[in-house]
């Protein structure tokens, strides 16, 4: 009885974001499902199985893209997050043209396809061979600009004399950058790196035009595979792979909450 | 208590523009050791400009400063002997109360044994000793203003600037506060200067207040004097409630308009032409007859418990009068009562183009 009460009171907007989240996570959820499903075919049921986990780290392909993402993506993040913190700081401070915001900003919005072009080109014209440092590079122009803009949000609620009573208190400029400037924005920089490590855990198109022949990151790899159809230990991989994803933007939401903190 | 009087600052011409605007125009001060010194203006009046100085994190376009007669302007913030609490107290979030405190003697890389003793007693001063590890956060207003006022004078400054230090703090706990600077500042013994708009904060603390006017000091008093003999109609306006009456000087006092002669007394200074007459509240009383007086009506009685204000007007005279009387008052709305004052105390001033709107 009760649980028919409940469902009439569902009103028709409360239905719609109900069949959003449906439309957004079915298709999720069926993916991971499958990934435990012991059958081969995803039309036949076959119990609950951990087949294609195993037979996803015995692929050497798979464990060779991973590597080469998990280097990108390591070192990609580190390089954004220093550059885009110096980025923030120094246009939280020294600028208050709209128009350079814009400019540091802009590679988080320009098209991927329009990122990767741009950066064979210049390769290109700059005649470097290309490898995994030429993804990393490219994975650190668009990443540098999340960093830049979730330490620019945080920056502009810090208390904005912090810098001077940490002078005043007799800190040098050096001593006030490390131990009150950073220390303070460091739950941004955090989120920044978090989403950064994300982003190109997961980056495809630019990948795609910057690297070299013989080191595919994990997107790639899975590519490849999908053009022969897809197998349950790719869904076992997605799976693997939306979990790291998940976990970290979770975080990187919570650290940026600004009622944390004043 | 007659040790000779030794200045701990000296300011002299400073000047200094913000873009176009002239911040400063020729300041010179002088601030005492071991004084309760206040700057006192209206937003704009140079009063932070001022103190932003002092702290080294402006540098003026002229004039010198310094301290126990050593240039101060050379020396860049960090190495200056002084410290501020800002308005905004700026605690360091991601400290607590106790890294808040170490943090300007790390900075001095004094041994962690001595800095441990020195937070300890300057939190136990302020009253603070069980809230070492909180976070600026989870603190009251009233709190983190000790911990900013902690801050500061562990570092045993020379000179502390406060930059409107009670402002953000709710009525109650400001007149706490308020006694508590005085009692600190007596305990430590350090110069204190504080910056504020708010008069009453800068007359109850303050052993001398300067009134700063547009960029310039007006006037550099005591408390008792800045109220009882102003220097100028302008600071006479701004520290207190006054009435004034404009008119012409004459030998008793001015001639009004329409009123006739208004007996004041010049304290002895050489006026001539347009003048003021200041008369205090607290000054005015009720005529008895036959005396000279005159003549207003009540519009309005306040009554506040210890004391009463008569709110007075005069035909042809915009600005009401105010009379303030101890007690309760007899007067009823609408009556007409002569009023007089002894003409000692009503202050005879010089024309001031800048005393404020009246």
């Amino acid at each position: 009885m009760r649980m028919i009460n409940t469902l009439r009171k569902v009103r028709p907007l409360q239905l719609i974001l109900f069949c959003t989240f449906a439309f957004l996570y079915i298709p999720i959820i069926a993916l991971m499902a499958m990934s435990f499903n012991g059958s081969h075919s995803p039309f036949i049921l076959k119990g609950f199985s951990f087949r294609w986990y195993s037979v996803l780290i015995h692929d050497t392909r798979v464990i060779h893209g991973l590597i080469n993402t998990l280097i990108v993506a390591t070192g990609s993040t580190i390089l954004s997050s220093i550059l885009g913190t110096l980025l923030a700081v120094g246009l939280h401070r020294y600028t208050k043209s709209s128009a350079l915001n814009a400019f540091a900003l802009a590679p988080a919005i320009v098209p991927d396809i329009v990122l990767g072009i741009g950066l064979l080109a210049l390769y290109a014209l700059l005649s470097v061979s290309l490898g995994l440092y030429s993804v990393l590079l490219a994975h650190v122009v668009f990443s540098m600009a999340f960093v830049t803009a979730v330490v620019k949000a945080r920056l502009a609620h810090t208390d904005k004399y912090l810098r001077e009573a940490s002078m005043d208190l007799g800190a040098t400029r050096t001593a006030t950058f490390m131990r009150i400037t950073v220390p303070s924005l460091a739950p941004a920089i955090l989120a920044g790196a978090l989403l950064a490590f994300t982003l190109s855990l997961d980056e495809f198109v630019i990948a795609f035009f910057t690297n070299g022949p013989t080191t595919p990151t994990l997107p790639i790899v899975i590519y490849s595979m999908v053009r022969f159809g897809v197998t349950p230990e790719i869904n076992a991989l997605a799976t693997l792979l939306m979990l790291v994803s998940f976990t970290a933007v979770i975080i990187a939401q919570r650290m940026t909450r600004p009622s944390e903190e004043q | 208590m007659t040790s000779p009087v030794k200045n701990l600052i000296e300011i002299k011409n400073l000047t200094h523009d913000y873009g176009s605007v002239r911040a400063l125009d020729n300041v010179s001060l002088e601030i005492r050791e071991n004084e309760f010194f206040a700057l006192l203006g209206p937003s704009g009046c140079g009063k932070t400009t001022l103190l932003r100085i002092l702290a080294g994190f402006e540098t003026p376009l002229e004039g010198s400063v310094t301290l126990a007669g050593q240039d101060l302007i050379s020396l860049p913030a960090n190495k200056r002997p002084i410290n501020l609490m800002f308005q905004s107290y700026a605690l360091f979030p991601h400290m607590n109360v106790g890294q808040n405190v170490a943090y300007g003697l790390e900075r001095e890389k004094l041994p962690k044994a001595e800095i441990k003793s020195r937070v300890e007693e300057v939190l136990k001063t302020v009253g603070l000793q069980d809230k070492v590890k909180a976070r600026p956060s989870q603190l009251s207003g009233g709190q983190r203003q000790r911990v900013a006022l902690a801050r500061a004078i562990v570092k045993r400054p020379k000179l502390l600037l406060l930059d409107e230090p009670l402002s953000a703090l709710d009525r109650k706990v400001r007149s706490e506060m308020q006694l508590e600077l005085k009692r600190l500042q007596l305990e430590v013994g350090i110069t204190f200067v504080v910056v504020t708009h708010d008069q009453e904060e800068a007359m109850s603390m303050a052993d001398r207040i300067a009134v700063m006017v547009e960029g310039t000091v007006g006037q550099v008093d005591t408390p008792v004097d800045l109220y009882q003999r102003p220097a100028t109609a302008y600071v006479g306006d701004f520290i207190g409630e006054s009435n004034f009456f404009d008119g012409i000087i004459v030998p008793e006092g001015i001639k009004h308009a329409s009123l006739g002669v208004l007996p004041g007394n010049r304290y002895g200074k050489d006026i001539s032409g347009e003048a003021h007459l200041l008369i205090r509240p607290e000054d005015l009383r009720l005529a008895v007859s036959g005396e000279h007086s005159i003549p207003t009506m009540v519009q309005d009685v306040q009554f506040y418990g210890g004391a009463s204000t008569l709110v007075l007007s005069i035909e042809g005279r915009s600005a009401p009068i105010l009379m303030s009387q101890p007690g309760a008052t007899s007067a009823q709305r609408g009556a007409l009562v002569n009023l007089t004052w002894d003409p000692l105390k009503a202050i005879v001033l010089p024309r001031d183009s800048r005393r404020s709107a009246l």
